[in-house]
């Protein structure tokens, strides 16, 4: 009864990109590999390929964002897609139109995909759903349950550095419950074969059943972070001192924040990264956020050929060279 | 109106009684049981050959949605649900829009109720005004006026020991069972999962099991204190079944009922966000569904519902926390209930739709013993057939069940001696 996959199409290809839970290894390497592709085209001096062009992107942002909605709004427009903004207060549409007749209106301007970031988990999922057979949506963060474009960009942030995950020890440190960008990366890594990765925080930001997503939990940074490759760092919202999850800012920089010495328990050569944006002096030191081993800034730089990637794979128009439009023939 | 119904299969728990048997009904009440009473004559023959004649269906917990919100569904809609699934007698819960805290309210619930005539209504008072929980209900008067046959904040929670300890007291003194909806507020917060698996892996918001059990333990102590007569709404873990039979166990006088869905759904079938699986108190895990089917074979859980939630198609479109919580699950109860009788006999099955919510309730059903109200149920234990949404009854057609096969088939339905449903 239940459908399974809905992001992949009949043919095995992908057609919204929701989460990373469920694709398999070879899908997630070809998102790596096309990025790869990408790369190169943001390098040029005209730094635009057609592969998109007549196609009409809408950036749904029911939740602010200024990094993500900028590369997806970049990202589509070097493939020469049309792209339109729309930033929806939620507590506005809960009073007058529904999600679904907002969905409907856009429809009807025959818009081929949807960029959509909500507040409420499972947002993505409810989107792609009910949207037109021919739409494609990609989850630019719901909730506190995906965001796997960001994940993909991580994975090719660390397969720039290091090559093989299959030799990896990666650490996430924060609040592991609240972060959609957690979620992600820890299927992202799992999927890609990291045989270790480690979450680290306090209980209270932890969730209970952690390990079942395939994880070890440590509460000690100390500990964790022995011989990682790969440090995560997460952001820290303010708002999480109001719950009684954490004491002060203070009391958690000195617990979880990213110092240099604390860094130096990691392998010699390991990355240390940030989906941003940073709080300095709360997660992480600045000496840190902008030393040597932070790769922080590249984070972002992939995430727009990761983002063509994608969108360019759930249009069916992945590859450089590729003319032909898969399934609307 | 005199009905003889014949060669059914007649289970009365209440009387021990599981037997082929012929039924006599005059004037509205049972005026035999396999004799025909001296010149009697007939009107009507139902054949209930093949089927069970049972007593009708008291579900503890349903909502009619009227007064307040006639968008959902409507006391007439219901009741006419209710019919077709062998249910004679539901009882409301005190969260209509106005809240059952004055007896006009309760006047106006049962003259809708006797218009449509599909099937008895009775009602739980509020247990503070306005379900603020903050201000004791007119419960006296709502009993003697109004015939609520119990009170209740609904799931509304007394946040103040105090407040519930003297609503205990009060009600200990009016002769009123208390009904408890076990959720500490501050640990349930925005949750709209069971905190386990599922929810760390789809990112909801949890609903820890000591929610329910912190509720319990209070409200445990209390009814030690007071003596109140108190039943549990819904009980969902393992946890908490184990803490309610340790205390009948130690002679509090309580009792306690669990919802169909819980003893056949688990927290895995949200699947991907499904919102048909958004209930409260939450879908839990395979143990604590377990331990509930368990504890209902055992008696510490004495009776199943529905918890009856009909909702307008929009109450479910959204992203699953947005959503409204429920399920229209009327007519699953019965066919839910029968799937039980591996772990069941099929008389403690039937005794756990019947006569035990009666006596939870204190009112004269639930029985087919001669010279009470003949409401029946007659099913088909037989009849195969396929859960599909659009052919509900009931104006909500929000059900995780879906596609789902089930056996055994409502027939007929006689309220007060009157044939009100025939399939």
């Amino acid at each position: 009864m239940k459908q399974h996959d809905i992001q992949i199409d009949k043919d095995g290809e992908l057609r919204h990109f929701l989460t990373i839970e469920g694709l398999k290894k070879p899908m997630l390497t070809g998102i790596l590999d096309h990025a790869e592709n990408f790369s190169s085209v943001s390098n040029r001096q005209v730094k635009k390929v057609p592969l998109l062009r007549g196609k009409t992107i809408a950036n749904l942002f029911f939740e602010a964002s200024t990094r993500t909605r900028t590369t997806f709004e970049l990202a589509a427009k070097r493939l020469s897609a049309d792209v339109i903004n729309i930033n929806i207060n939620t507590s506005a549409t809960t009073k007058g139109e529904s999600l679904l007749d907002m969905l409907q209106n856009l429809e009807s301007m025959q818009v081929d995909m949807f960029v959509v970031r909500h507040n409420s988990s499972g947002a993505a999922h409810f989107i792609a759903q009910h949207v037109a057979p021919h739409i494609s949506v990609i989850n630019a963060g719901d909730g506190s349950h995906a965001h796997p474009t960001q994940a993909m960009l991580d994975m090719f942030t660390i397969r720039r550095h290091k090559q093989e995950f299959t030799k990896l020890t990666v650490a996430i440190v924060g609040d592991i419950m609240h972060s959609r960008v957690a979620r992600s990366q820890i299927h992202a890594l799992n999927t890609l074969g990291v045989p270790e990765i480690r979450v680290i925080g306090p209980q209270t930001i932890i969730p209970k059943e952690a390990a079942h997503l395939g994880v070890h939990v440590y509460h000690d940074m100390h500990q964790g972070l022995q011989n990682v490759d790969v440090v995560i760092m997460l952001r820290l919202q303010r708002e999480r001192m109001e719950g009684a999850l954490l004491p002060s800012e203070h009391e958690y920089f000195h617990m979880y924040g990213l110092t240099e010495e604390k860094l130096k328990l990691a392998k010699a050569d390991a990355i240390v990264m940030h989906p941003g944006p940073i709080n300095r002096g709360v997660e992480i030191e600045s000496s840190v956020a902008d030393g040597p081993q932070s790769v922080i800034l590249e984070q972002v730089t992939h995430g727009i050929s990761v983002r063509m990637a994608v969108m360019s794979m759930a249009l069916g128009r992945s590859s450089l060279t590729d003319g032909q439009e898969r399934g609307q023939s | 109106m005199r009905i003889k119904i014949s060669n059914g299969l007649v289970i009365d728990p209440a009387n021990n009684l599981e037997a082929k048997h012929d039924l006599y009904i005059s004037e509205g009440r049972i005026a035999a049981i396999n004799k025909q009473p001296d010149g009697f004559t007939l009107d009507q023959t139902i054949d209930a050959s093949g089927c069970h004649v049972i007593p009708g269906i008291v579900d503890l917990r349903a909502r009619l949605r009227e007064p307040g919100l006639e968008n959902k569904a409507t006391i007439a809609s219901e009741t006419r649900a209710a019919a077709t699934a062998g249910i004679t007698t539901l009882c409301m819960p005190p969260d209509t829009n106005p809240v059952i805290d004055t007896t006009s309210v309760v006047e106006l619930i049962h003259e809708r109720a006797e218009q449509a005539g599909y099937a008895k209504v009775v009602t739980l008072a509020a247990l503070t005004a306005g379900l603020k929980g903050e201000q004791l209900s007119e419960m006296a008067l709502l009993k003697k006026f109004g015939n609520c046959v119990g009170i209740s904040n609904a799931l509304s929670p007394v946040t103040n020991n105090l407040v519930m300890r003297r609503a205990m007291e009060y009600a200990a003194s009016c002769g009123l069972t208390i009904f408890l909806h076990a959720e500490d507020q501050g640990l349930a917060g925005n949750g709209c999962a069971h905190e386990g698996a599922i929810s760390t892996r789809l990112g909801l918001p949890g609903i820890p099991e000591s929610a329910e059990t912190s509720a319990i333990s209070r409200d445990l102590l209390l009814i030690e204190q007071t003596g109140v007569r108190a039943h549990f709404c819904h009980v969902s873990s393992a946890r908490a079944v184990q803490m309610i039979a340790r205390a009948q166990y130690d002679g509090l006088p309580i009792t306690a009922d669990v919802t169909a869905h819980h003893l056949h759904l688990t927290e895995m079938d949200i699947g991907y966000f499904d919102s048909n699986c958004h209930v409260r108190p939450p879908l839990r895990t395979q143990r604590d569904r377990e331990a509930l089917v368990g504890a209902l074979a055992t008696g510490n859980l004495n009776a199943i519902c529905s918890d009856h939630e009909p909702h307008d198609a929009d109450a479910k479109l959204a992203p699953f926390a947005e959503t409204e919580a429920g399920i229209s699950s009327l007519e699953t109860l019965l066919p839910l209930a029968l799937r039980l009788t591996e772990d069941l006999s099929l008389s403690d099955v039937i005794n756990r739709l019947t006569a035990q919510p009666a006596k939870i309730l204190g009112i004269d059903a639930g029985t087919l013993s001669v010279g009470e109200k003949a409401d029946i149920c007659i099913y088909n234990p037989q009849t195969h057939w396929i859960m599909n949404k659009e052919n509900l009854v009931s104006a909500g057609h929000n059900t995780p069940f879906e596609g789902w096969e089930f056996k055994g088939k409502v027939v007929h339905t006689l309220l007060n001696g009157k044939v009100v449903y025939s399939s």
